[in-house]
């Protein structure tokens, strides 16, 4: 392959690393939105505190002599989905259900000071600085010309494809087979009546929360591991991309917001290449303008049909 | 023996509106009781009162000697009582098999865990649930239409699908809001004897709205009339069919 095939190639495998983490996000985003119409402002929070959690079971584990990879791995993902699914319960449960019934814009707002409170707390609980995670997963695979320009595809990029297929298969026959999902779906097309019928909404509420926190717990993890570097303040360009990727996708829809991770990680990917860096933002807002303009729903959204 | 479903003096305020105001009335097992009056006159937001889609703001309903009013909607479907709207609600985007299936998420008492280990007693009640959908479908005629989307069906279709997701959450009581607005006269006659059966053979009991005077006439055991928000008449067809101020407030002033 010639130089340029292989650059391509390159910017396909980073892209869609990239993109599987805007993705993983992006469903916490839009499912919240599909049951209760409203987005959850707090959810980038939820990913960051994901990776400080990581952060503090890779080094305990560390301390206790435990440095198996593949144990390392499974530990640190569950805890970590276990202690940030209850970040997003209690997150649901103070700033949103007390707020049930008022108009939108209130758990708006809650929904920001969550935000803010969440940033601060790991500020003041953990630093403000960046802190190095150690490298769990190193190496990978090159390919091409050992003199010229080589392809590389390391193990961690590998690790990030399987656990987002693994979480997404997972979602989706959740949500399409299960009794749980069933109700998740009913509940997002008619809450009312889902709760005439003898659904707890609330409980269906609050389990979205769950299952997006968990989510984003995989996501949290994986690129604390993969740039080895965790900060308070990564959580609020993360959640904003990952939105951008849900309104893309086709708010409320999650194999919308599973492309629209994957798309916007590609456009920024290769905007770096071949543009520049410093334009991947542009380019990437300037796309979800035009998709806005001419698609107003995202790509895989369905228009509100007016009820007669 | 005491009634099914009583409500006692029950009211509901909006602001300064007073929607509804001192309506009781009685529904007893195996009854079916129509609620007529005319277009604004309060009966929606009775029901809604009932049936846990708004807190009422005085009196009392209770369902078997149980309070439910002021519960939550799911509470008041487990205690025995489910309803329809005006309009269609159905879960379109899901199947007709899926509505029937997801009405009984209450009754299939399973958690997370036992859905995940699909454990012996997970699968029993999973199958016990599709039969009783099973056994509805056939009921309102949809079998052949099951696998398809429920927002695809044809408007009566639907309209038997509501009722059909009411009876597999095993109820006590049904209460349907305006079942025959929208149908043909042949549609209704089905829909007639579709409310018959359910208490002929179900031991259910049902509330209706209704314009249809034709159809309520027929069918109820016992008819309420609103009025402004105010009970103005209770009685048999008959005796509704005759009462001046029955028909004044449907004709106006004579």
């Amino acid at each position: 392959m010639s130089e340029n095939g292989l650059q391509f190639v390159q910017q396909i495998i980073n892209g869609l690393t990239l993109g599987s983490i805007y993705a993983l996000i992006a469903i916490g985003y839009t499912m919240v939105y599909g049951i209760i119409g409203m987005i959850n402002f707090a959810h980038g929070e939820i990913y960051m505190i994901s990776a400080y959690v990581g952060l503090i079971v890779i080094t305990g584990l560390s301390m206790m002599g435990i440095e198996y990879m593949p144990v390392v791995l499974i530990i640190t993902l569950t805890m970590a989905m276990l202690i940030t699914s209850a970040y997003g319960w209690s997150v649901e449960r103070v700033a949103y259900r007390p707020l049930r019934g008022s108009p939108r814009l209130v758990p708006l707002i809650s929904a920001i000071g969550m935000s803010i409170f969440l940033q601060n707390y790991v500020q003041l609980a953990q630093g403000a600085r960046n802190i190095a995670l150690p490298p769990l997963i190193s190496g990978g695979w090159r390919f091409g010309d050992a003199a010229g320009f080589q392809v590389y595809l390391s193990y961690m990029q590998v690790m990030i494809a399987l656990a987002t297929t693994a979480a997404m298969v997972g979602l989706t026959l959740f949500i399409g087979r299960s009794r749980l999902g069933r109700a998740c779906r009913a509940c997002s097309e008619d809450r009312g009546m889902a709760n005439l019928l003898g659904i707890d909404t609330d409980r269906v509420i609050a389990l979205t929360f769950v299952i997006g926190a968990a989510l984003a717990a995989v996501a949290g993890v994986l690129v604390g591991l993969y740039y080895g570097v965790v900060n308070p303040f990564m959580g609020f360009i993360a959640g904003l991309k990952a939105f951008t990727a849900a309104v893309l996708g086709g708010i409320g829809s999650v194999p919308g917001a599973m492309l629209g991770g994957i798309v916007l990680g590609l456009t920024e990917s290769f905007t770096s290449a071949y543009l520049s860096t410093e334009y991947k933002d542009v380019v990437s807002f300037g796309l979800l303008v035009l998709i806005l303009l001419f698609r107003p729903t995202g790509l895989l959204g369905k228009p509100d049909v007016e009820k007669v | 023996m005491s009634a099914l479903l009583s409500v006692r003096d029950l009211g509901m305020r909006f602001g300064g509106l007073l929607a509804v105001d001192g309506v009781s009335f009685d529904v007893n097992s195996g009854q079916v009781v129509s609620i007529i009056g005319p277009n604004g006159a309060g009966k929606t937001t009775v029901f809604n009162c009932i049936s846990g889609f708004y807190r009422p703001t005085s009196g009392q309903v209770s369902l078997l000697g149980k309070t439910i009013s002021g519960l939550p909607g799911h509470k008041v479907a487990r205690h025995g009582l489910v309803r329809t709207f005006q309009n269609v609600r159905l879960f379109r985007t899901m199947t007709v098999v899926e509505n029937l299936l997801v009405a009984q998420h209450s009754r299939v008492d399973t958690n997370l865990l036992t859905g995940m280990l699909k454990t012996r007693a997970y699968r029993a009640k999973e199958a016990a649930a599709m039969e009783r959908a099973g056994f509805w479908l056939d009921q309102v005629g949809l079998r052949e239409v099951a696998n398809r989307e429920a927002g695809n069906l044809a408007y009566g279709q639907q309209r038997r699908l509501e009722i059909a997701r009411c009876m597999v959450t095993g109820p006590r009581l049904v209460m349907l809001d305006e079942p025959a607005a929208g149908l043909n006269p042949n549609e209704t006659r089905e829909l007639d004897e579709l409310i018959l059966l359910l208490r002929a053979e179900h031991d259910v009991s049902v509330l209706l709205i209704e314009h249809d005077m034709k159809l309520v006439m027929e069918i109820s055991d016992h008819i309420v009339v609103i009025d402004q928000g105010r009970p103005l008449a209770e009685g048999t067809a008959a005796e509704i069919r005759n009462n001046p101020d029955v028909i004044k407030a449907y004709l106006g002033e004579s």
